[in-house]
């Protein structure tokens, strides 16, 4: 107490104090505090166990899908069509001029190698969410009738406010008729 | 607002810009900041932030439970369930909210006793007392529909007791009911309106707070010698004096609030409220929470239904009157040693009540009962007007400085700011 009273005499530098050393440190616990407090609140507003569990992926089998179906399924709460595409429409994918696309993407790259007759995609249309008709529009893909955008047979936008393709959504090939949406290709 | 000048003056150019347009910079400064208070308030005093802070954690973990909380009588369980189990710290914010119920409580009554040992309610304060007392109701009335919520046994049953009890009110006994249960007995329609109102009463809880503060603020506190300040010796300014010494009472009491929601989450409530509603069994041992208990056993004292709930009701309201009921000139305990020990039979009478509430309404429990409730009303009805007259208070100290000198056997002013009164106490 002593020496530092002489210190603060004598001394031209403001020696910080106990009282500084205190606030700052109260202050600094006060703000963990604060934080600690804070993020279990956060954290309970992410997903919870149950939503998570209900969103892992689902098996589709594909036997049943007739020729020229289209066929709706619920993936995480998100619309996906299931297309079994007859030879007239992947003809109709495959025979486009990429380039001249407002998203380029070639037909090939939209489905799996050696499983071209099935188209599957989100059904959202990409400008603000409405859902798509099929079989409509111009190149009999499909046609959103909220704000007249228009995708082929590929699910790819070709007139109309959308700006991008609707997307694809992970999925693999269990077997010839069987996928399981939300797991891209593993073993 | 406050009776004296505003001595605040803000620094920065957008503060005297604002400050000339809503003075609230000034208005905090002179509440929290400048405020004389007592130099020799003790612990007890610290409760009035500490409710204000549990005020704000009820509300806000209620805000987030009601985020993922369902209120229709077929989901609701379940929804508290999935709170429980699925919700990422969902169990913590719904034992905090659970317990904080019961901390709540625990803080207004020691605040309560508080009022009642150093004579708080006394003149110039009554108006800041009976906003007391409708705060305590408010809390009541929430707390209560709160307990529904959950739908368990307990829940159902007590809603289905206490709207029951409404029903005795002659006249527009069986109105209220009906438009408290929505349909001929408690059920969905029960639940989705307690749910609204338990949300909409925790926000005029905060007005009639906002109130009780302001009407604090015009006498400013009372103290343990019940002698008002009259100096500025008398006074320490709020900031930082009271301001840190309620900050670390509020950690204190945090510690016991954490103490029950990690270690004995469910210690305070009931086994039988894990127990989906069942409306055609009854538990064996239906009793309210535990801060509702000697206003139950005062309802049971009284074998006539309508007497049982008019005696309830008056337990309550006979508090709003104390002011009044308490014919003596001195206001702290401390220098009254006749009342004092009538204080502490008065603690004794509640807690035994508080017991009495949870035991089955048999034996010999009954007649104790009957004698504690008397003893209640005999308190505040007949000793209390009574003992204004009869007794001889101790010599009061001259003033705050003087009592606090002393306890120090006059070793020398004590340091720290003094504060300028702003009115007489």
């Amino acid at each position: 107490m002593l020496e530092s009273q002489v210190a603060e005499t004598t001394s031209t530098v403001v020696e910080p104090t106990r009282r500084d050393f205190l606030f700052i440190a109260t202050g600094a616990a006060a703000a963990v505090g604060a934080a600690t407090v804070v993020w279990p609140f956060i954290q309970s507003m992410t997903p919870d166990a149950a939503t998570v569990a209900a969103g892992a992926p689902v098996e589709v089998d594909l036997s049943p899908i007739a020729e020229g179906q289209i066929v709706k399924v619920f993936w995480r709460g998100k619309l996906i069509f299931i297309r079994n595409r007859t030879p007239a429409e992947i003809k109709a994918a495959e025979d486009v001029n990429v380039a001249s696309l407002r998203d380029p993407q070639p037909d090939s790259a939209r489905v799996k190698p050696g499983h071209a007759q099935w188209l599957i995609v989100y059904g959202n249309c990409t400008h603000l969410g409405c859902v798509p008709l099929g079989h409509q529009g111009a190149y009999e893909g499909w046609f959103c009738p909220c704000h007249g955008s228009v995708f082929d047979t590929s699910g790819r936008v070709r007139g109309g406010p959308a700006p991008i393709n609707l997307p694809i959504p992970p999925y693999t090939f269990t077997s010839d008729t069987k996928i399981v949406i939300g797991q891209e290709a593993t073993a | 607002m406050s009776q004296h000048p505003t001595t605040y003056v803000p620094k920065s150019a957008f503060g005297k810009w604002f400050e000339s347009r809503l003075p609230i910079a000034g208005l905090i400064h002179s509440s929290f900041i400048a405020f004389p208070v007592p130099r020799n308030l003790n612990y007890f005093w610290t409760f009035g932030a500490i409710l204000v802070f549990m005020l704000v954690s009820q509300i806000v973990t209620g805000v987030f439970l009601a985020m993922y909380y369902t209120p229709n009588a077929s989901l609701a369980f379940q929804s508290v369930e999935h709170i429980m189990r699925d919700v990422n710290y969902g169990w913590l914010i719904r034992y905090l909210h659970a317990n904080g119920a019961s901390m709540f409580f625990v803080a207004v009554y020691i605040h309560i006793f508080r009022g009642l040992y150093y004579g708080s309610y006394k003149a110039p304060r009554e108006i800041l007392w009976i906003l007391g007392v409708i705060i305590y109701g408010l809390m009541m009335a929430t707390a209560f529909m709160g307990y529904v919520l959950p739908w368990g046994q307990m829940s159902f049953w007590g809603a289905t007791v206490i709207t029951n009890i409404l029903a005795a009110i002659p006249v527009v006994g069986d109105t209220i009911q009906s438009l408290l249960w929505g349909g001929y007995s408690v059920g969905n329609p029960t639940l989705n309106r307690f749910f609204s109102i338990h949300y909409l009463l925790p926000f005029m809880i905060f007005g009639v707070v906002l109130l009780h503060i302001w009407a604090l603020h015009v006498p400013g506190q009372n103290n343990p010698t019940g002698v008002p300040i009259k100096s500025g010796k008398d006074a320490v300014p709020f900031t930082p004096y009271a301001t840190i010494k309620d900050i670390f009472a509020t950690v204190v009491f945090m510690i016991l609030f954490a103490w029950f929601v990690f270690y004995i989450p469910n210690y305070l409530g009931h086994a039988d409220n894990y127990v989906p509603a069942n409306p055609s069994v009854t538990p064996a041992h239906i009793v309210p929470e535990w801060y509702f208990l000697p206003f139950y056993a005062i309802l049971r004292a009284i074998p006539d239904k309508l007497g049982g709930v008019i005696a309830m009701f008056a337990a309550i309201a006979v508090l709003a009157f104390l002011p009044w009921l308490d014919t003596s000139k001195v206001r702290s305990t401390n220098y009254r040693p006749l009342y004092k020990q009538f204080f502490w039979i008065l603690v004794a009478d509640t807690l035994l009540l508080g017991w009495l509430g949870a035991k089955p309404p048999e034996g010999w429990y009954v007649i104790v009962s009957q004698i504690a409730t008397a003893y209640y009303f005999i308190h505040f009805l007949i000793i209390l007007p009574l003992l204004g007259f009869i007794e001889r208070p101790l010599p009061l100290p001259n003033s705050i400085i003087d009592s606090v000198m002393g306890v120090k056997g006059g070793a020398g002013l004590p340091t720290g700011a003094n504060a300028e009164p702003h009115s007489k106490g």
